[in-house]
Order: structure tokens, then C-alpha cells, then sequence
């Protein structure tokens, strides 16, 4: 293959105008407003169209189906994310920030960094902070039943938990905290194309990122916390004393409006399914089953990129070394070839198995911290909530990434 | 069984050194394998149900295959002596794991310093160095050249792999090559005892982590094979009959009772449960050796009983 730029990115080819082969063309574009606040029809003409698709607005493949989905997320070898997960590839456009160490990088240089934030992060490891932050979310329950009236789903509880106990887990200090959750949306809406979400955000966030920058130091990070924890591993040689602050900084990225979106949409499934509701309130320990469930159904993170190392066949189909592909992690866990009643919120199904957190060796590290975030506040509320009622017409924040609601209006109906 | 990656088929075996007979292992349906880091060891379940430690020394690029190289103990119990005598392409075998302790530190420039079979780990410890573009260096010994294995691999790499057998060249130059402890610089070490010992004693007082040793201690327990067992759950006190080569996850959610998982292979730990009693087989790639011997928690999707009965904090 010829190319015709002369700079250091030259061995690699610029975007084919067309596909190869018999690959099916979309003109969709999922990263307009109307896709990114309705999703689903695009995700069906999507999966319907074939194990592979060729998106032409943006010269990039997409595959919608579980099967296809869950074989990419796997095949780090093949896929990968050092070119960045994002639509840009890093080869020839350099990247609004230093690359993650772990989402933006393949092995080798994945796992030190890896196997570090595994073990902080690890179920076990969490475990000491599980009592903790019942307690934590019994007082967010209380506080939200003491207002008496409607609250919104996502500012008084969604984001008012996580905001409160994952900083402090982290080892942040009390201020400047308003700056995660902008930044998270930032880096979200960066791994889309450069469209009115992204350059809107972008005016403000200088201050954003170097507040983010400051807290990864390890003078600005509480003993005990997993920010320390990371810079422990650099005393150990685990990982490099440069590494460190790199590891921090995604928890900080990945760690807060995930969460926060992924309780707003397990609260508005509650509020949209009473009986499944109901199911909580009766078997309290399905509070896990329940949120992995709405991880499913809703998957806050929507999207991600791979990069082909080699051609690659998808079901048949070709994925021509060095393009980008975009796996519809929200399409694959709505496949109907994979899950039965596909759209139903349903705590009896077992979501085991969804793409929801990824899979493979990118599997979301923070998967653990996520669940157990969820399991506190929805335990909280089923201890003192009989019914939680939609009072009014919920708001979506589109996201280029992210499934994200704005406002929730909902009522708590305290137990008798 | 095969469905959850943890029954494999020996594809190939080939004796590559005196007494080294190298294993390739596959999925009989032809699926990935788990993933594994360099310096990461599997447990081979052998048909009659043993079970030994070999870490994995091949192309981790390749999800497809493990490659392991065994080392025939002539003072042993007898598993390495199967793996040589008995084990013949199409056997099939178990697989706990892959699991790591002995993980490449990042560092610019490395020492690695194999002794005999400590080979294994240190192989795929150099192709990441090759490819994380580090500096590294090999100091190789063994009783003989015709023992020492993969010197045909090796050898591509020139003057980075110095190869010293004891009967031409006596012991490993030790001193000379450990050299002093620096920031940038790590050493791993992998083979028999007295080396280990050796080493350990010349690089006392080093900076923490700058040194990474592996010992092939050999396992305390024989394993279970996949034999039937009770599953009691805590909380109510009921029984859950596990078959031979059924997940316990499986016959949980077939009793009603669903913890949630995700990978299925024991490597992501979504399905760790509290055991309460009894002692668990693990077959995982998450807990240490401390944490396993411990015995206090499990991932159901993988690993099984070695007593009859085991309570779950279920
Ligand atoms: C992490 C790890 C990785 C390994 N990787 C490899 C590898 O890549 N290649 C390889 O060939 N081997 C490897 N080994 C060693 C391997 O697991 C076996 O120990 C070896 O194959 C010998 O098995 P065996 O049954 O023949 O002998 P074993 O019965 O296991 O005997 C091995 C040695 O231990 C002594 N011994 C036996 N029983 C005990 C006991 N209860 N307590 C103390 N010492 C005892 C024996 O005298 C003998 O010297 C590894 C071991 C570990 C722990
Ligand atoms: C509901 C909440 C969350 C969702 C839906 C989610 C989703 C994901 C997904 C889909 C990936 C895979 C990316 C890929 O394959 O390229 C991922 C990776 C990651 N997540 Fe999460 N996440 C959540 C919460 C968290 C939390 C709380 C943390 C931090 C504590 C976190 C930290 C990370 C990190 C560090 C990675 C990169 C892992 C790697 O590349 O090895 N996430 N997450």
C-alpha cells in the first residue's frame, strides 16, 4: 500500500475511503445527538446488518453482535489498544493527554501496571471498606428520605455516594472534588470524534486537568488510600516511581462517572420496573445481581475502540490491518443471539458473562470497587424504600462513551 | 469441561536437552487459553490426578498454545518422572491457573540469571525486555551444555546470553555479573537452591525489589482430581451436590442459589465466595500462596474441594 504523507507516521496507511471485500456499509452516525440519546435503533440496524460493518462518516468498522464483540475484547493480540481506544489513533494524531498506562497500552507495557492496580483494587482488598460503606450509604439513604419530598435521582444519589466514598478511598484530599466528574466526561466524550460535545468541553478543562495532574503526586495522596498504595508499589519496584502517577491519574479518569452512571441506571430501572424492585426489597442479596444487571442493560460505557495489528476476519468478514474498530459494548449486551428477552430488566436472569466492564485483559479494573459501591447504597435503600417513583421525565447528558442520565425526578416511598 | 479452558490436550512433546522433555499444551476444542504475564507457572493436573507446577516458557503472542519443559527429578515423588515416562500427545491433563509470582519488575536494564530448568521463566522474560526495548542480559549455567535447554533459541541474541556449563566452565561467575544494585536496573533469578541461596547471600542489604528470585519448591499437598463433593451454604444450612467436572457455580445456580461471574476462567475474581469449612482445591489465577493456603475464600467458577464436604458463606 502507497501513502502519500512524508512525516515520521508514513509507514502507516491513511483511512480507506472504502472497505474491502463485501464488508456492509452504514452511513449511521453514532455519535450524533439523536444516536447518542436513543441508541437502541441504531444498535439494532447494527447487528442486524452483519457480524461487521463499515461506518463511512468516519472510515472506521463496527461490530454489534456479543459473539463478535466478546472475540474482539479477548483478542488482545490482534486488537489493540495501544493506538488508543478512542476514534483518533495514536500513530498519527498525538493525544490530548500522556497515554494510559492501562487502557491506552498493550503488553508487555500493560502489565506492571496491571498487576498492581489488580491487587489494590481486588475483591479481598475491598473487603475492609465494605462495612464502612453500608454505613456511608445509609446516611446518603436517610439524608435523601429526611428531604421528605422528590429528589433527583442522580445528583442526591448517584453522584452524592460514589463523590463520597471513592475520594476518600483514593486518598484525595477535601478539596477541588467537583473536578472529577467533569473530567471524566471529558476523557469519555475525547475517545469520540472531535464534535460539538467535545470542543464545547474543551474550553473549560485546563484547570480541570491540572488539578487531576496535582492529586496523582504522592504528597497530595493520604496513607492508606489506593493512591498510596500505587506509589508503595513504586518503593517495591513493582511498578517505576514515573509510572505512578500515570496509575493514580486512572482511577481518577475511570473510576467516578462510571459509577455514577452506572447507579443512575439501575435507580431508573427500579423506578421503571417495580416488580423487579419489589424482587430487591424480598432478597436483599440480589443487590449485586441487580446492578451487574443494569451494567447490562444499560452499559454506561457504551463504546470503545480497538485497532487491527494484523488483517483480521471477523465472522468472514475482513478488518484490514491498522483500522479502527468500534465494538458496541451496549449493542452486545442487548444481542438477542446472547440473552434471552434481550431488553427486559430482569433480576432473575444470571447477567454473568456481560461486556458491560469489558473482557479479556483491558477487563475494567475498578469492577470491584464499582460492585461494591452498588451493593452499599442499594442495600441502604432497600432497607428503609418500599417503592421508588418516577415523578417526572428523566434527562439524558449525551456522552460520546458514556449512557448518561442528567436528572432522574424520583420519589422514595419510605417503608411502613 | 473443556468449556471453561480448565481440561487441555498435549498437542506435542519433544525432548529438547538431557532429561528436558518440552509439553505443548491445547484446548481440545481449539479455544484461547488463558492469558499469562512472563514469569507466570500453570498447574498440571496428570491423569491420575497429581498435580506439579511448570512455568510456562513459550509464546504468550500465541493464545492457542502453552509451552512447558519439564525436567525429569530422578529423586523425586514421581510427577516429572510420569510427565517423561507416560504422558504421550493426545493425554489429556488439568489446568490450575496460570499464576505469577515471579513477575518482570520494569526496569531499563535487566540481569537474568537462569540455573538448569530455571530456564523456563526467564524465556518469556526476555522477549518482553526485547520488546519493552530494555537492556538485558543472560547468565546461563547448567551441569552440561547437552543438559541445559533452548540454547538454540538462545542463541540468536549473540553475546547477551552468556551460557556457562559447570564441566567447562565450572560455577556461575556470580560476583562479577550481580555487580551493584542500581534504580534503573533489575535482576531475576530462577534455578536449584544452593544458587538461589548464593545469590540471596551475595545481594544482601539490596534496595527492595531490585532483586526477584523464583524457587521450584516442590508443592506440599497432592491435588484432588475432579471427584464429586458437597457444598453446604451457610445460611440455610442446605447441601448442593457438586458432580465430577461440573463447576460449582453451576450446580449453585442449578440449586437456585446464583452468585454472579464473568470470565469463567478465574482470572477476573467477580465469584469469590467465603469458605467457612472444609479445604478448597484452587485452580484460580488470583490468590498467593499464602492466600491459597489460607483456605478462606474461592473462585466457584474454577476451583473445586479437596474434602467432601466445603461450607460456603453463601
Ligand atoms: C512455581 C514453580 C514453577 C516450576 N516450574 C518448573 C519448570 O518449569 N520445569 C520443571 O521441570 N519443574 C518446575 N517446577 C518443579 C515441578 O513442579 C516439580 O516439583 C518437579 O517436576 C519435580 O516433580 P517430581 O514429582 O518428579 O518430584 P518432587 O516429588 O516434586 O520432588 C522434587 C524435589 O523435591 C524433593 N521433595 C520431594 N518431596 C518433598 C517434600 N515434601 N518437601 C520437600 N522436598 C521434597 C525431592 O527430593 C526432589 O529433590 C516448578 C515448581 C514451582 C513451585
Ligand atoms: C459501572 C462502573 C464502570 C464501568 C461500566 C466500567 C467500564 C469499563 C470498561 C468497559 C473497561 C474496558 C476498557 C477496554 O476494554 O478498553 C474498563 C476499564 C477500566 N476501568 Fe472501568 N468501569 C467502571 C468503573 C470503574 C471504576 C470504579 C474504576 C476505578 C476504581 C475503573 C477503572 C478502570 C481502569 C483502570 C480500566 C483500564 C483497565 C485496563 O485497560 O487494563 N472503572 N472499565
Amino acid at each position: 500500500m502507497t501513502s502519500t504523507t512524508t512525516d515520521a507516521t508514513a509507514s502507516i496507511p491513511p483511512p480507506a475511503p472504502e472497505p474491502g471485500g463485501d464488508v456492509p456499509v452504514l452511513d449511521v452516525d453514532p455519535f450524533s445527538p439523536e444516536v447518542l440519546l436513543d441508541p437502541l435503533p441504531m444498535q439494532h440496524e447494527l447487528r442486524e446488518t452483519g457480524p461487521l460493518a463499515y461506518l463511512s462518516r468516519y472510515g472506521v468498522y463496527a461490530m454489534g453482535r456479543y459473539a463478535d464483540v466478546h472475540a474482539a475484547l479477548t483478542n488482545w493480540q490482534g486488537f489493540i489498544s495501544s493506538a488508543g481506544v478512542g476514534v483518533s489513533d495514536f500513530r498519527r494524531e498525538p493525544p490530548w493527554r500522556p497515554p494510559s498506562l492501562l487502557l491506552e497500552a498493550d503488553p508487555p507495557h500493560h502489565d506492571a501496571p496491571r498487576a498492581v492496580l489488580t491487587s489494590i483494587l481486588s475483591a479481598r482488598a475491598l473487603r475492609r471498606l465494605r462495612d464502612r460503606w453500608l454505613e456511608d450509604a445509609r446516611e446518603v439513604v436517610a439524608a435523601a428520605l429526611a428531604r421528605g419530598g422528590d429528589l433527583d435521582g442522580v445528583a442526591d444519589l448517584a453522584e452524592v455516594f460514589p463523590l463520597r466514598v471513592f475520594p476518600d478511598a483514593v486518598g484525595l484530599g477535601p478539596d477541588g472534588r467537583e473536578h472529577l466528574i467533569p473530567y471524566g466526561s471529558f476523557a469519555f466524550n475525547a475517545f469520540g470524534p472531535r464534535n460539538d460535545l467535545l470542543t464545547s468541553a474543551e474550553r473549560d478543562i485546563g484547570p480541570t486537568i491540572a488539578w487531576i495532574g496535582e492529586q496523582c503526586r504522592r504528597e497530595n495522596l493520604a496513607p492508606g488510600g489506593f493512591g498510596a498504595q500505587i506509589w508503595a508499589a513504586s518503593d517495591r519496584g513493582d511498578i517505576t516511581p514515573e509510572q505512578a502517577p500515570l496509575v493514580v491519574r486512572s482511577l481518577l479518569t475511570a473510576g467516578v462517572d462510571t459509577t455514577v452512571n452506572g447507579l443512575a441506571a439501575c435507580l431508573h430501572a427500579f423506578a421503571t420496573h417495580p416488580d423487579q424492585y419489589a424482587r430487591l426489597r424480598a432478597e436483599p442479596a440480589l443487590a449485586r445481581v441487580a446492578f451487574d444487571e443494569a451494567v447490562r442493560w444499560e452499559s454506561p460505557v457504551q463504546t470503545f475502540f480497538r485497532t487491527a495489528e494484523v488483517d483480521i476476519d471477523v465472522s468472514g468478514f475482513r478488518v484490514p490491518a491498522d483500522r479502527k474498530i468500534l465494538m458496541f459494548l451496549g449493542s452486545a449486551n442487548r444481542d438477542p443471539r446472547r440473552w434471552q428477552a434481550s431488553d427486559a430488566f430482569d433480576l432473575g436472569r444470571d447477567p454473568s458473562g456481560h461486556v458491560g466492564f469489558g473482557m479479556g485483559l483491558h477487563q475494567c479494573a475498578g469492577q470491584h470497587v464499582a460492585r461494591l459501591e452498588a451493593e452499599a447504597l442499594f442495600t441502604a435503600l432497600a432497607e428503609r424504600v418500599e417503592r421508588v417513583e418516577l415523578v417526572g421525565e428523566p434527562t439524558r447528558k449525551p456522552n460520546n462513551t458514556l449512557r448518561t442520565w442528567q436528572q432522574l425526578p424520583i420519589r422514595l416511598v419510605p417503608t411502613g | 469441561m473443556s468449556e471453561t479452558g480448565r481440561t487441555l490436550v498435549v498437542a506435542d512433546k519433544r525432548l529438547v536437552a538431557a532429561g528436558v522433555a518440552a509439553i505443548e499444551l491445547r484446548d481440545p476444542d481449539g479455544a484461547r487459553l488463558p492469558d499469562w504475564t512472563p514469569g507466570s507457572h500453570i498447574d498440571l493436573v496428570l491423569p491420575d490426578g497429581v498435580v506439579r507446577q511448570y512455568s510456562l516458557c513459550g509464546d504468550r503472542r500465541d493464545a492457542h498454545v502453552y509451552r512447558i519443559a519439564v525436567l525429569r527429578e530422578v529423586a523425586g515423588r514421581g510427577g516429572s518422572a510420569q510427565v517423561h515416562d507416560r504422558l504421550v500427545v493426545s493425554d489429556r491433563v488439568g489446568l490450575g491457573g496460570p499464576r505469577n509470582a515471579f513477575r518482570l519488575a520494569p526496569a531499563a536494564r535487566y540481569l537474568f540469571v537462569a540455573g538448569g530448568i530455571g530456564i523456563t521463566p526467564i524465556l518469556p522474560m526476555i522477549d518482553a525486555a526485547e520488546r519493552l526495548g530494555a537492556q538485558w542480559q543472560l547468565l546461563y549455567g547448567g551441569r552440561s551444555r547437552a543438559s541445559m535447554a533452548f540454547l538454540d533459541d538462545l542463541s540468536r541474541y549473540g553475546d547477551r546470553v552468556v551460557v556457562h556449563p559447570v564441566d567447562e566452565a565450572g560455577l556461575l561467575p556470580l560476583d562479577a555479573h550481580l555487580g551493584e544494585p542500581a534504580p534503573d536496573r533489575k535482576v531475576h533469578v530462577c534455578g536449584p537452591g544452593p544458587l538461589l541461596d548464593a545469590v540471596h547471600a551475595r545481594c544482601a542489604g539490596w534496595p527492595a525489589g531490585s532483586l526477584r528470585t523464583e524457587r521450584f519448591v516442590a508443592a506440599e499437598v497432592d491435588a484432588t482430581n475432579d471427584r464429586a463433593f458437597d457444598v453446604e451454604l451457610a445460611s440455610s444450612g442446605r447441601t448442593v451436590p457438586v458432580g465430577p467436572g461440573i463447576p460449582v457455580v453451576d450446580a449453585l445456580r442449578a440449586a437456585g442459589v446464583s452468585v454472579l461471574t464473568s470470565c469463567r476462567r478465574g482470572l477476573c475474581g467477580t465469584c469469590e465466595v467465603d469458605v467457612l469449612d472444609g479445604v478448597p482445591d484452587h485452580r484460580d489465577s488470583l490468590l498467593d500462596d499464602e492466600e491459597r493456603r489460607s483456605g478462606r475464600s474461592m473462585f466457584v467458577c474454577v476451583s473445586r474441594s479437596r474434602t467432601p464436604r466445603l461450607v460456603l458463606d453463601l
